[in-house]
């Protein structure tokens, strides 16, 4: 096995004994990344090879271990594009919180990664800089709206990545890539200096190759900062070492997640989870959410209705592209028309409507009366389970182009994830099977602050299964 | 279905010029998403309070004491067209109304 292909403890291990040197380590993420990326396609840009070798320290192993930024996170100095035409020359003038909180710790980043315009997607092909590719089979899509993170991770162009996660785009691309994704507790992570689309929903949170990265990188991104009005005063997250024990552990399978809709090849992988949850000691029970059913559409009225507002900034006047018009007003009509993408103006346009006078009432009030009810079926839910699980996406990778014709049909492939956003709570998504060499992911839902619970029954899964070990193919050249 | 007049409308609301190719082809996909998103008036929610956020968070106040954050300079750094420390955008009146 390649350097490449390590996770990050273990990299860290091997430094630290020092059986490997920084540089070794360093060079073989960026050779992974000079044979595998031209296909892959998960970044958007690259810091050179000078600036990256230059940041090791050898004093510091977290500056060997490659980092990917999904590209809608302010790097200052670097570009922070958003995969849109109307940001496509924005150089960030300052750092994300999560930035800072990794400089201070010396880490290495790699690049900006692809994804879904503005995080708005579920596959990675709304990028107006062209899609990424599902390093499992370069003809399916890696899942979005964070594809091109996980996809760096999966392929070994990165030890570990940062996301956002607004319906599902950490988790449902680490299914799709067959790596670890977790979406925090909303308020845990701050989101200064993410580009924000729905700001009640929107959480940074990390993707890895397996839970104890994840873990690791989670306790180094979490913790109050009062750049973000909603964050949360509290301690961050205090990585120690995994506990394999998971008996005793009440888990509930969402019923409705189990149902139509969901691909016969998925659900087997998940009902070989729960055997293998039994066989760990853990009580496993189904458990009926009667509201979750209706997510979908409540998530596709209040996410856009906050993008709409989110996205006014976009006029053309203080950054990024504009178009030429005779009036401030026709610039930026027009400048917004030329520089939004297809899926970001349905959205804005979806956005507008449901809160426009007249509709409000109708839409908006109606889909925030039913986000009460969904996160309400989740606290009964807690009152008898530690966790519950469900599949991550319904279906297994599909194929570029396949949904793109119906955004409808698009929406509904985020039905496991949005509730969760809704609620507020966290949810972590590890590989929990591979059905014609394409990954399946578990989702593990906690209540508000469980991370650590997700974490234990996510490492109790891992280690009793051989799924984290599988790597993709990395091909010729 | 929505209208094409109710598309232009929303148009002129959200600051987006459309092409006319746009206009018929988000009246139907927009339309497609609110009868979906009609299901919710399957049920009664009378009596259930919107959620506008779902941790108790309150208002945060800060001393309120100048810093500074950028310079001129940085913050004009990504500016379309600016002069002499200014952003320039084009007439705000005038046009053909």
């Amino acid at each position: 096995m390649d350097l490449a292909d390590l996770t990050a403890h273990s990299l860290i291990e091997l430094i630290k004994k020092r059986d490997v040197s920084h540089l070794e380590v360093v060079n073989s993420f960026l050779e992974r990344i000079e044979r595998c990326e031209s296909r892959i396609k998960a970044y958007l840009s690259l810091r050179d090879r000078e600036d990256i070798i230059s940041s090791i320290r050898e004093d510091n192993p977290y500056s060997a271990l490659l980092i990917a930024i999904k590209d809608n996170i302010l790097v200052k100095g670097l570009r922070a594009t958003c995969a849109s035409k109307i940001l496509s020359n924005f150089i960030a003038p300052y750092n994300a919180t999560v930035i800072e909180k990794l400089n201070q710790r010396g880490f290495n980043i790699a690049g900006k990664t692809n994804l879904d315009e503005f995080a708005m997607g579920s596959s990675t092909e709304n990028s107006s800089f062209g899609p990424t590719k599902n390093p499992w089979d370069l003809e399916r899509v890696p899942g979005g709206s964070s594809g091109g993170s996980a996809a760096s991770v999966a392929m070994g162009e990165s030890v570990w990545a940062l996301g956002s996660d607004t319906g599902g785009s950490i988790r449902q691309p680490a299914s799709f890539c067959g790596v670890v994704g977790l979406k925090p507790t909303y308020g845990t992570v701050s989101r200064y200096g993410l580009v924000a689309f729905a700001s009640s929903l929107d959480q940074i949170g990390p993707i890895t190759k397996d839970v104890t990265d994840n873990a690791l990188l989670y306790s180094i991104i979490s913790g109050y900062d009062p750049h973000d009005s909603t964050s949360l005063k509290l301690e961050p997250y205090r990585f120690t070492e995994l506990q394999q024990d998971i008996r005793g552990v009440k888990i509930g399978v969402i019923r409705e997640l189990m149902g139509e809709g969901v691909d016969n090849a998925v659900k087997n992988c998940i009902n070989e989870a729960i055997n293998t949850f039994e066989s760990l000691g853990a009580i496993v029970d189904e458990v009926s959410l009667p509201h979750i059913d209706y997510s979908v559409p409540t998530y596709y009225i209040l996410a856009p209705a906050e993008a709409s507002s989110n996205l006014a900034r976009f006029d053309g006047v203080r950054y990024g592209f504009r178009a030429f018009g005779q009036t401030a007003e026709e610039m930026m009509s027009n400048t917004r028309g030329e520089g939004f993408g297809p899926e970001v103006k349905r959205r804005i346009m979806l956005g507008t409507y449901v809160l426009s006078a007249g509709y409000y009432e109708a839409f908006y009030l109606k889909a925030l009366k039913f986000r009460n009810l969904i996160a309400s079926d989740f606290n009964s839910a807690f009152k008898e389970f530690d966790v519950l699980i469900s599949p991550t996406s319904p279906v297994l990778p599909f194929k570029l182009g396949e949904k793109t014709e119906n955004p409808l049909e698009m929406y509904l492939s985020d039905i496991c994830t949005i509730p969760i956003n809704l609620a507020g709570i966290p949810a972590i998504s590890i590989p929990c099977g591979f059905v014609n060499n394409l990954p399946v992911g578990l989702q593990i839902i906690g209540p508000t602050f469980s991370e650590s619970m997700l974490f234990r029954v996510a490492y109790g899964f891992e280690q009793a299964t051989p799924f984290h070990k599988n790597r993709p193919n990395v091909g010729g050249r | 279905m929505l209208s094409i007049e109710e598309v232009m409308h929303i148009e002129k609301l959200a600051r987006l010029k459309l092409s006319d190719k746009e206009r018929e082809q988000y009246r139907k996909q927009l339309s497609d998403v609110l009868d979906y998103a009609a299901r919710l008036n399957e049920i009664d929610t009378t009596n259930v309070p919107p959620m506008y956020h779902v941790l108790p968070v309150t208002n945060v106040f800060r001393e309120d004491s100048p810093k500074q954050n950028f310079s001129q300079e940085d913050a004009l750094k990504n500016a379309p067209l600016k002069e002499n420390g200014f952003f320039v955008i084009p007439p705000i009146l005038g046009g053909e109304e």
